[in-house]
């Protein structure tokens, strides 16, 4: 008897909440207030800016890409969050993040002092209001960073800088040699040849991988002029999505873990398809034969910003952290372990192998000017055109349609 | 007076933490998001609803999880009722036990143990691929196939024993009435025994059903075919757009309510 009136408790919670509520808060719209409408074209909030350094909290609360912030519980040898925490008596505690959307959502909880951000979290943070201007006269090491990572669209706004640079990479072509012929040097891999590889295709499963196909489209359909990859009015967008639901046919399975792709390519259920570095050398080093290249038409790429808080709680530790993540040392160790390009020039000189700028194009601009770096897709296309670009919502629910 | 007080306690947190959670899960479904600093806006609108009805994609994706759930709980009855069968009516007290050890012990396991477990088998040169290699056929790879399996070993148990629980109660002397009466066994089965053991079957079909209709891991790690809990997970996650998940996690909540006045009818309820 008792079970059946647990059983009609439950259908009445099923239509109670399906009936018995219509009505729905009606809140403010929007969040008002100062700040200005600047020529990037979203309201800038006012954030006022650190203006002097003070003595450390004792504490420091981070959201970071997994490999940024080490203390030696992977690898006794890669530790660097320890030697911090003795210098300047910040204890560091780091939260994961797994994709930029997650940082972001992090972020606004409020529960943190800084991020390292990628570009295409940036500047949804900048507008949300919820990182504050970095003042780089805090930040002894930034002037050694690489001029060209200075300034950029997602790290600054109207020539202030909100964050740190860190490192940067390449979205790169991977392939199993063993089981693909040939050399590959073009992304027609992955688009128009990618029915060669059926079943065993795979893309990153993120909304942001359509400025991939843009990218190709850039190259191999003049007549659509793109320009910017994350930058697409209807017309160009439609193109991308419907070169992503046609390479749809060919996927095997999408990643959006590095952990998946590793182990999708070492049982060889993936042979072709998108990677980061440090997955292939992960891979190399688990001995499977893979090859990656950096194709013709350029490739997506990050450039990584150490952000600050709006509400840190200890922004004088974060300001500590920033300078610490970039001096040449630490940032030589990181972009080691983690596998991309430092972005302190004198990080080079630091690096246990000799090689690491060069492999990673440190400071190679003509390589990284074929990068184009992830950045939110607004409204604003950014140049004549105007407000006709397709934002990174529509970019979300085309991704939906796309996986179908 | 005594009982209610006691009863307040548990009660008010059902409706606190259950229903409570609904109802504000359906009220914000109506709020939306604004397009560029992902802030949620707090203005009652029907936009979500509108989008996941004009594109096809979300009603593609709902029929398809639907659809699954479906198949797979009618799989599950099937592999279930000759296991709950052989355990309450043939097998000997001992054995009895054992089986029903082993029917739990899956349970144990972790959730995504299992599944990884399934990956591996399911992989290219996986066990399945090796075991099938020499009949020349090739196994069905990640997809909605992969799906379709994993999920219908993992709430396989789920079905069995309600079913098992519903064949037992079968008094003895019926089926001896049904003999004594002229009726062979195939008659017995299908005239006494299944009409009676049914509404245990529904039972363990609501289990099966909204525990497939719900989940977004198992089709995440064997394939990339997208159910209402990816799309809601991706909303959430990566999008951040909260208002829109909320709108179609709607969706299954309606689905189990019609599963549940069907299965109400069908006397469910009084088997568990």
């Amino acid at each position: 008897m008792s079970k059946r009136t647990t059983w009609a408790a439950l259908a009445c919670a099923a239509l109670f909440a399906a009936a018995g509520c219509g009505g729905s808060d009606n809140g403010g719209g929007g969040t008002d207030g100062g700040g200005t409408k600047a020529s990037v074209g979203f309201k800038v909030p006012n954030v006022p800016m650190q203006k002097t350094l003070g003595a450390g909290e004792g504490k420091l609360n981070i959201i970071a890409w997994a490999g940024y912030a080490e203390d030696g519980s992977t690898d006794p040898k890669v530790d660097w969050v320890t030697p911090f925490e003795k210098q300047t008596g910040c204890q560091v505690n780091v939260k994961i993040g797994n994709t930029s959307d997650e940082m972001v959502t992090l972020m606004r909880t409020g529960q943190y002092d800084g991020v390292s951000a990628s570009g295409d979290a940036t500047l949804r943070l900048i507008a949300g209001g919820d990182v504050a201007p970095v003042n780089t006269n805090l930040v002894p090491n930034y002037a050694d960073v690489f001029p060209e990572l200075k300034n950029q669209a997602f790290n600054s706004v109207n020539g202030q800088m909100y964050g740190i640079p860190h490192g940067r990479g390449a979205n790169l072509l991977m392939w199993r040699s063993d089981k693909v012929p040939g050399n590959l040097d073009s992304w027609s891999a992955v688009f128009d040849q990618g029915s060669q590889y059926k079943g065993r295709l795979t893309a990153y499963d993120n909304p942001i991988y359509i400025a991939d196909a843009a990218l190709y489209l850039k190259a191999t359909k003049p007549e659509l002029k793109i320009t910017n990859p994350y930058e697409l009015d209807d017309k160009q967008f439609q193109a991308s999505v419907d070169l992503l639901k046609q390479q749809r046919q060919n996927i095997g399975e999408y990643w959006s873990d590095y952990t998946k792709e590793q182990a999708a390519f070492t049982s060889g259920d993936s042979t072709v398809g998108t990677t980061w570095q440090v997955i292939a050398n992960l891979l190399e080093a688990d001995k499977v034969k893979v090859k990656t290249v950096l194709p013709k038409e350029g490739a997506t790429g990050w450039s990584d910003t150490w952000m600050i808080a709006s509400k840190a709680q200890h922004p004088n530790c974060m300001y500590k952290w920033m300078d610490w993540i970039i001096s040449p040392k630490v940032n030589a160790e990181v972009a080691e372990w983690f596998g991309e390009a430092p972005s302190n020039a004198k990080a080079c000189a630091e690096t246990a192998s000799k090689d690491h700028c060069k492999i990673f194009h440190a400071d190679d601009e003509a390589y990284f000017d074929k990068v184009s770096y992830w950045t939110t897709p607004r409204t604003q296309c950014g140049d004549e055109r105007g407000d006709v670009c397709k934002d990174y919502a529509q970019w979300v629910q085309a991704w939906t349609e796309i996986k179908g | 007076m005594h009982l209610g007080l006691l009863l307040s306690g548990p009660l008010g947190w059902l409706a606190v933490a259950y229903l409570g959670s609904l109802v504000v899960l359906f009220i914000s479904a109506f709020w939306q998001l604004d397009e560029f600093s992902g802030e949620i806006v707090k203005e009652p609108t029907f936009d979500n609803f509108r989008l996941l009805w004009e594109n096809d994609v979300y009603r593609t994706i709902a029929f398809r999880t639907i659809g699954i759930a479906g198949l797979v709980t009618v799989t599950d009855a099937i592999l279930a009722f000759p296991i709950a069968f052989y355990m309450a009516r043939v097998a000997s007290p001992r054995v009895r036990g054992l089986l029903v050890v082993g029917v739990l012990m899956p349970l144990w396991a972790s959730y995504l143990v299992k599944v990884y477990a399934w990956r591996v088998i399911l992989s290219e040169d996986g066990i399945l691929n090796w075991a099938l290699g020499p009949l020349g056929i090739h196994g069905p790879g990640f997809g909605f196939v992969a799906t379709w399996l994993v999920f219908s070993y993992l709430w396989l148990p789920y079905m069995i024993l309600p079913v098992y629980a519903g064949l037992e109660r079968i008094p003895d002397s019926m089926i001896d009435a049904s003999g004594d009466l002229g009726g062979r066994p195939g008659l017995t089965f299908r005239r006494v025994i299944f009409p009676l053991a049914f509404p245990a079957v529904v039972a363990g079909s609501i289990f099966t059903f909204s525990l497939t209709l719900g989940d977004y891991i198992t089709p995440q790690l064997v394939s990339s075919t997208q159910f209402i809990g990816n799309v809601v997970y991706a909303n959430v996650g990566v999008a951040n757009n909260l208002p829109l998940a909320a709108a179609f996690a709607t969706v299954p909540v309606f689905v189990m309510i019609v599963y549940l006045l069907g299965a109400r009818r069908l006397g469910a309820f009084e088997a568990l």
